[in-house]
């Protein structure tokens, strides 16, 4: 379980996330919505200590993230961010072998590499695993990316926006992948999305956010109605039922 | 597995180049011109590794192929630091006449510089490559500049000594300085190992490097700490070579094409040893010490980092 408490953070007297509350239960999906700069990226990037937070506490699992090591912290959480530019001349194996890091230090054991493999199978990235990063799609990358992540085995996977480049086929693809990881593997797994239609089919909850404070958090259900939307996005947005699935139909 | 017989192929020609130097040409009184050409090529092959060295970490922390220690004035520091303690103490003084103590407090203060540097370099939330290059040419210059300032306010007499004394060049190796560097290159090797393992991931980047757990703040720190410090070893030795480092770890990165740092860091300093001692060799027997090597060496990388520059630009 991730305990987010009173959590604040400014950028030059601007109060990006203003004190922010949130649990994120285990093994469930869990998407934050919202409009552009609501502070979304900025808040997983504080859960996941790249940034450093203001003011409130992170816990995971009931232990302070501040106090935990880096690495222990690196076995228990991963994040994927949405810009990832690698300059290296790296192959998509050794991109996804880079998740082992936390437990080989460089050093790949026999049963490492089964990881990565297997990561390297669960992303059905086996015909590109020997091509170089720059020779790939943006969507082939971002799998790629996407698959380190994983072979990194983390409980908590936090992912900022990984339908970004994606076509609808790759879409679904990792959202039911993401669905996998969650029912079959146990892990937990928290995005930025801002495609509402997919964070409605395939979220347990969802938190909204705007202006840096949450809008409503709750199961996928509650937060997809036309009122909260409204008070998010500033638009009306039209919801039908189809196929037992809350669609949203704004255009 | 191309790029570790590229590197045995590197070792080789160093190797080659270096026993030609030491040999070529030896007759006379070898008892006294043997031991010191062997003492200036040490001094070379130390300046011309740790300049590779301090250069790769330096990209590889920075994230970019384009800064390296020198474009950010670190070896204009030196000089800098040099002058300022002839000024403060005059060439006659304990600290000038004990060249060994005059190179330690040197390299203090080049590290406590380094630790400014970092907070400049990594506090900035994000921090624009163009624009630290900027920041970087313009101490650069600025050190430079004060350092003249100051040679011009030393009595002549004064400067004469102590320039001869510190000042080095790839023509007038400091040899003094030899002994006190092995030892120094042996304890920051010491001092690196800690942080070895974590190279190759900080290639990646800040964010995935701190989620694969590496503990980003700490470790830049004391790489940039190592960097500085070869830095100063390197200019102590052979003086300040602007575009070597830029020039031999992009070569080092093309030519073997792996991001392994193990290889990346071995292969840039022994294209960095074959281009010191290859090009001295050249000078000294084909120009015969009509041009110095540093020139010859900062015309290409000079022409090279044009090209880097505008390279990036078009993939902008």
């Amino acid at each position: 379980m991730v305990k987010v408490e009173r959590l604040s953070k400014s950028y030059h007297d601007k109060k990006v996330i203003d004190d922010v509350s949130l649990t994120i239960e285990k093994g469930t999906i869990t998407s934050f919505i919202g409009p552009n700069g609501a502070g979304k990226s900025t808040l997983m990037s504080m859960i996941t200590r790249l940034i450093a937070q203001d003011e409130g506490l992170i816990a995971i699992d009931g232990e302070n993230i501040d106090k935990v090591k880096n690495n222990d912290l690196a076995k228990k959480i991963s994040i994927l961010k949405q810009s990832n530019s690698i300059q290296l001349k790296l192959t998509v194996r050794e991109l996804v072998s880079f998740g082992r890091f936390p437990y080989s230090k460089g050093r790949l054991k026999k049963d490492d590499w089964e990881i990565v493999d297997q990561a390297i199978r669960y992303m059905e990235l086996e015909e590109i695993q020997n091509k170089y990063l720059d020779e790939l799609s943006g969507g082939q990358r971002q799998r790629a990316h996407i698959a380190m992540v994983i072979a990194q085995d983390t409980e908590y996977i936090m992912l900022d926006e990984p339908l970004n480049n994606l076509d609808m086929r790759h879409s679904v693809q990792i959202m039911k992948i993401l669905r996998q990881l969650v029912d079959e593997l146990d892990k937990t797994v928290v995005i930025v999305i801002h495609d509402i239609n997919f964070a409605s089919c395939y979220s347990d909850h969802i938190v909204a956010l705007k202006d840096g404070k949450i809008v409503k958090q709750g199961q996928a259900c509650d937060v997809i109605d036309s009122c909260v939307l409204k008070e998010i996005y500033e638009m009306d947005i039209d919801i039908k039922e189809v196929n037992n699935q809350r669609i949203c139909v704004y255009f | 597995m191309a790029y570790k017989k590229k590197t045995v192929i590197l070792f080789l020609v160093a190797l080659l180049l270096t026993c030609l130097y030491i040999f070529y040409g030896l007759s006379g009184n070898i008892d006294y011109i043997l031991p010191r050409r062997i003492v200036k090529v040490i001094a070379v092959i130390i300046s011309g590794g740790a300049i590779a060295f301090a250069t790769t970490i330096f990209m590889t922390i920075t994230n970019n192929r384009i800064l390296t220690p020198s474009v950010m004035g670190l070896d204009s520091l030196y000089l800098l630091v040099q002058t300022v303690m002839i000024y403060l103490f005059g060439s006659h003084s304990l600290v000038m006449m004990n060249s060994n103590i005059n190179y330690v407090i040197s390299i203090i203060a080049m590290v406590l510089f380094s630790l400014i540097l970092y907070r400049i370099l990594f506090r900035g939330e994000d921090s624009n490559v163009y624009f630290l290059l900027l920041i970087g040419l313009i101490l650069g210059t600025f050190f430079n500049s004060a350092t003249s300032f100051m040679q011009v306010l030393i009595d002549p007499n004064e400067f004469m000594i102590a320039q001869d004394k510190m000042f080095a060049s790839i023509n007038n190796v400091n040899t003094n300085l030899v002994y006190l560097s092995v030892v120094l290159i042996f304890l920051v090797m010491l001092y690196f190992w800690r942080y070895a393992k974590y190279l190759d991931v900080l290639a990646l980047g800040k964010d995935l490097s701190i989620n694969l757990g590496v503990p980003y703040n700490d470790v830049v720190k004391h790489l940039l700490v190592i960097v500085a410090i070869m830095i100063s070893i390197a200019t102590a030795l052979t003086g300040p070579m602007t575009f070597l480092g830029l020039l031999v770890v992009n070569l080092a990165y093309e030519f073997l094409k792996t991001f392994r740092h193990k290889y990346i860091i071995m292969g840039s300093a022994l294209i960095s040893i074959i281009a010191l001692i290859g090009g001295q060799l050249i000078v000294e027997k084909i120009f015969v010490f009509q041009t110095p090597i540093s020139v010859i060496i900062n015309f290409i990388g000079g022409i090279y980092f044009i090209y880097l520059l505008l390279k990036e630009n078009r993939s902008w």
